[in-house]
C-alpha cells in the first residue's frame, strides 16, 4: 500500500508536484491520470527514491522511501518511462541481470523468468539480443525485468506508450493478473481510455495538484458529465495536453 | 557489485568495435609504430656512419694538400654549388666546406689558415656529417702541426700539456635504455586507451541509452554500482596494458640492436615488473575517465572530453625529455612520473630501489582511490541521473 501526504517538489521556480496526497491500496490498480507535464513522473520518481521531495511525507507498506531507500527498492517493481534495455544483451540476459542485482540465486532467476515469459508471451524472442526489438517487445522485457524479484508493489510510468492494440490488450490482462494476486499496482498515463478500462481508482493530477480522486463512477457523478472524457476535462478545467 | 562488473564486461566483449579498438588496435599500434620508427632511425644512423662521405668543397684550388689528405681518407670531393649558403639553407646540400681565397697566403705566412664548414645545425641529420668532417680536419690540423714542430726540433708533445680522454662507461643496456625512453608513454597510452571506451560506455553510454534510471532503482547502494563499473573499466585497461607490453617486448626483438652495439633490456620479466608497477595507474585512469564521462550526456560528448585527457600520459615523458636528471626520491611519490622514472631505470639494466617502487605503488593507488571515491559519489546527484547535469 502506498500513502502520500502533501508531497511537494520544485525544480528551481517550477513547482512540479504540489501538495499531492493519495492512497493506493493492495489488490487495486490505481491510475495517475493527467496531461503531459502534470507531475506524474516526478511523483513516481519520489516514490522510487530517485527524487527527494521538498516537503510532505510518503510511505510504502509503512516504510518511508527517504529513510530506507534500499528496503523500498526491494519491495518495488518499477517500469520507468525510459525502458533502457541493453541492446547487446539478450532479453533473458537483461532480465537475469536485474535478478542478480536483487541478489537472487541463479535457479530462482531461471524459474521466475520462465514464469514471466509465459505470462507475457515472450518465449519467441527471449533468447534474442534486444537490438531491433519492437516497442511492445521492449515493454515486455522491461516489465519482466522489473518484476523479476516478485515485488508486492508495482509502479509503471506510461506503460502503454507506443504499444499497438494487441500488446496493449495483453498488458491490461497482465496488470489485472497482478491485481488479482493482491498486489498494489500504480500506473501513470495521459490516456483516458486506459484508466477507464483498467483502473479501480483514478487520481487526476493537473499542474502538480490533485484535481480529483475516486472510482470512475464517483468521478462521473461528481462532475455531472455523461462520459469520462468530459468529466476529465471538467475536473482539470482544460483539455490542454490531453490529445498528445 | 560483481553482477555489474560481469555484465559490463560481457556487454562490451560482444561489441566488435570495442574489441578491435581496445584490445587489438590500442595495444598494438603504439609498439608497432615505435618499432617502425626505431628500425628506420637505426638504419639511418648505421647508413650515415658507414656511407662514404661526399663533401662539396668551395675553393678546391686554394688548398690542394688538404684536398689530397681528405681524398686519402676516403672522402669523395666534389665541386660546391655556386652559392653554398643558399644550397645549405635550402637543404640541397647537407654540408659544404669552404676554403677562402686567402688560405694559401695565411698558410705560407704560418698563420692559422681559415676553412669554414657550412651547415644548418637545426637540422638533426647535420650532426653526424659535420662531426665526421670536423674530425678529419682536426686530424689534418694535428698532423701538419706536428710536422711543423718537428722541423723546428720541438717535440709535438709540448703542445699537449693535458691529455683528455673520455672513457664511455655506458653499457649496451644503458644505451638501449635511451632508446626505450618512450616506453613509459606507450605503456600509459595503452592503459588510457583501454580504459577510455569502457569509461564512456558504462556512464555516458548508460545515460544515452536511458538505462541509468532503471538501473538505479535496483536495491544496491549507488557507490557499489559505480564500483562495479570502475572495476570493469580497470579490467579492460589492464588487459590492454598486458597485451601492449607483450607486443612491445616482442617488437623490440625485431630491431637490429646488436648492430648499434645496444641491448634492449626489455624481456618478459621486466615487462611483468612493469605491469605490476603500472597496476594502480589502471585504476587511476579508470577513475579519471569515468568521472569525466559521467558528466557527459552522450557518447560523443564524452569522447570530446577524452581528447584533452590523452595529454595526461604524455606529461611525465615530456618532463623527463626536457629535464633529464637522475631519479630522486621525491619523484617516486608522483603518480605517472614515478612509474616513468622507475621503468626507465629497469630498461637501463638497473635494479630500482624496492622502497621507491613501494612509494610509487602506494601514492598512485591512494590518488586512484580518491578518484574512485569521487566517482562513487557521482550518482547521488539527481542532475546526473536525469540528464540535467
Amino acid at each position: 500500500m502506498i500513502e502520500t501526504h502533501a508531497l511537494r517538489k520544485t525544480f528551481g521556480k517550477v513547482v512540479a508536484v504540489d501538495e499531492v496526497s493519495f492512497v493506493a491500496r493492495d489488490g487495486q490498480i490505481t491510475g495517475l491520470l493527467g496531461p503531459n507535464g502534470a507531475g506524474k513522473t516526478s511523483t513516481l520518481r519520489m516514490l522510487y527514491t530517485l527524487l527527494k521531495p521538498d516537503s510532505g511525507s510518503m510511505a510504502i507498506d509503512g516504510i518511508d522511501p527517504q529513510s530506507d531507500p534500499l528496503a523500498i527498492k526491494r519491495r518495488l517493481g518499477v517500469v520507468p518511462d525510459s525502458r533502457g534495455l541493453y541492446d547487446r544483451l539478450t532479453a533473458r540476459e537483461n532480465i537475469a541481470y536485474y535478478g542478480q542485482l536483487h541478489g537472487m540465486k541463479k535457479r530462482a532467476i531461471e524459474s521466475r523468468t520462465r514464469e514471466m515469459a509465459e505470462l507475457l508471451d515472450m518465449n519467441e524472442f527471449i533468447e534474442r539480443k534486444t537490438e531491433g526489438f519492437s516497442q511492445g517487445q521492449r515493454v515486455k522485457v522491461a516489465i519482466a525485468r522489473a518484476l523479476i524479484h516478485d515485488p508486492q508493489t508495482v509502479l509503471l510510468d506510461e506503460p502503454s506508450n507506443g504499444l499497438d492494440v494487441m500488446t496493449t490488450r495483453a498488458l491490461r490482462k497482465f496488470l489485472h493478473h497482478l491485481r488479482d494476486q493482491g498486489r498494489c499496482v500504480v500506473l501513470s498515463t495521459h490516456i483516458m481510455q486506459e484508466v477507464a478500462a483498467l483502473c479501480d481508482r483514478i487520481v487526476i493530477i493537473s499542474h502538480g495538484r490533485i484535481a480529483a480522486d475516486g472510482t470512475a463512477e464517483e468521478l462521473l457523478q461528481r462532475s455531472g458529465e455523461p462520459s469520462l472524457e468530459d468529466a476529465f476535462v471538467k475536473l482539470i478545467g482544460t483539455d490542454e495536453g490531453l490529445l498528445a | 557489485m560483481m553482477p555489474i562488473f560481469r555484465k559490463e564486461v560481457l556487454e562490451n566483449l560482444r561489441d566488435r568495435r570495442v574489441l578491435i579498438n581496445t584490445l587489438i588496435i590500442g595495444p598494438l599500434v603504439g609498439p608497432l609504430i615505435f618499432a617502425a620508427i626505431m628500425t628506420f632511425m637505426f638504419q639511418q644512423t648505421i647508413d650515415r656512419a658507414e656511407a662514404e662521405l661526399e663533401l662539396p668543397v668551395a675553393g678546391i684550388e686554394h688548398a690542394p694538400n688538404l684536398i689530397g689528405f681528405l681524398e686519402r681518407q676516403g672522402v669523395v670531393i666534389k665541386e660546391a654549388p655556386e652559392d653554398p649558403e643558399t644550397a645549405v639553407r635550402q637543404e640541397e646540400e647537407e654540408i659544404v666546406l669552404r676554403i677562402p681565397e686567402g688560405f694559401a697566403e695565411s698558410w705560407d705566412d704560418g698563420r692559422p689558415a681559415r676553412v669554414e664548414i657550412l651547415a644548418d645545425m637545426s637540422q638533426r641529420y647535420a650532426g653526424t656529417t659535420r662531426s665526421r668532417v670536423q674530425n678529419l680536419l682536426q686530424a689534418y690540423n694535428q698532423q701538419i702541426g706536428h710536422v711543423r714542430l718537428q722541423l723546428r726540433g720541438v717535440s709535438p708533445d709540448i703542445t699537449e700539456p693535458v691529455m683528455i680522454r673520455t672513457l664511455d662507461l655506458s653499457t649496451p643496456e644503458s644505451r638501449g635504455g635511451m632508446l626505450l625512453a618512450f616506453l613509459p608513454y606507450v605503456v600509459f597510452l595503452s592503459v588510457f586507451i583501454g580504459a577510455m571506451h569502457m569509461a564512456i560506455d558504462t556512464t555516458a553510454g548508460e545515460r544515452e541509452r536511458k538505462s541509468l534510471e532503471p538501473l538505479l532503482i535496483n536495491p544496491l547502494p549507488r557507490w557499489q554500482i559505480m564500483a562495479g563499473k570502475l572495476l570493469a573499466t580497470t579490467a579492460f585497461a589492464l588487459a590492454t596494458l598486458a597485451l601492449g607490453l607483450v607486443a612491445f617486448t616482442w617488437s623490440m626483438r625485431l630491431l637490429p640492436s646488436e648492430q648499434m652495439d645496444m641491448a634492449l633490456n626489455l624481456d618478459f620479466f621486466i615487462a611483468l615488473k612493469t605491469f605490476v608497477l603500472v597496476l594502480p595507474v589502471a585504476l587511476l585512469a579508470a577513475g579519471l575517465l569515468t568521472i569525466l564521462s559521467a558528466f557527459a550526456k552522450s557518447f560523443r560528448e564524452a569522447q570530446s572530453y577524452m581528447g584533452l585527457v590523452m595529454f595526461v600520459p604524455m606529461i611525465p615523458s615530456f618532463w623527463i625529455f626536457i629535464n633529464p636528471t637522475r631519479t630522486e626520491e621525491w619523484m617516486t611519490f608522483i603518480p605517472l612520473l614515478s612509474q616513468s622514472v622507475l621503468i626507465l631505470e629497469m630498461v637501463r639494466g638497473e635494479t630500482p630501489n624496492l622502497l621507491w617502487m613501494g612509494y610509487s605503488f602506494a601514492t598512485t593507488l591512494a590518488v586512484a582511490l580518491v578518484l574512485a571515491v569521487i566517482a562513487g559519489g557521482l550518482y547521488n546527484r539527481p542532475g546526473l541521473i536525469f540528464g540535467k547535469g
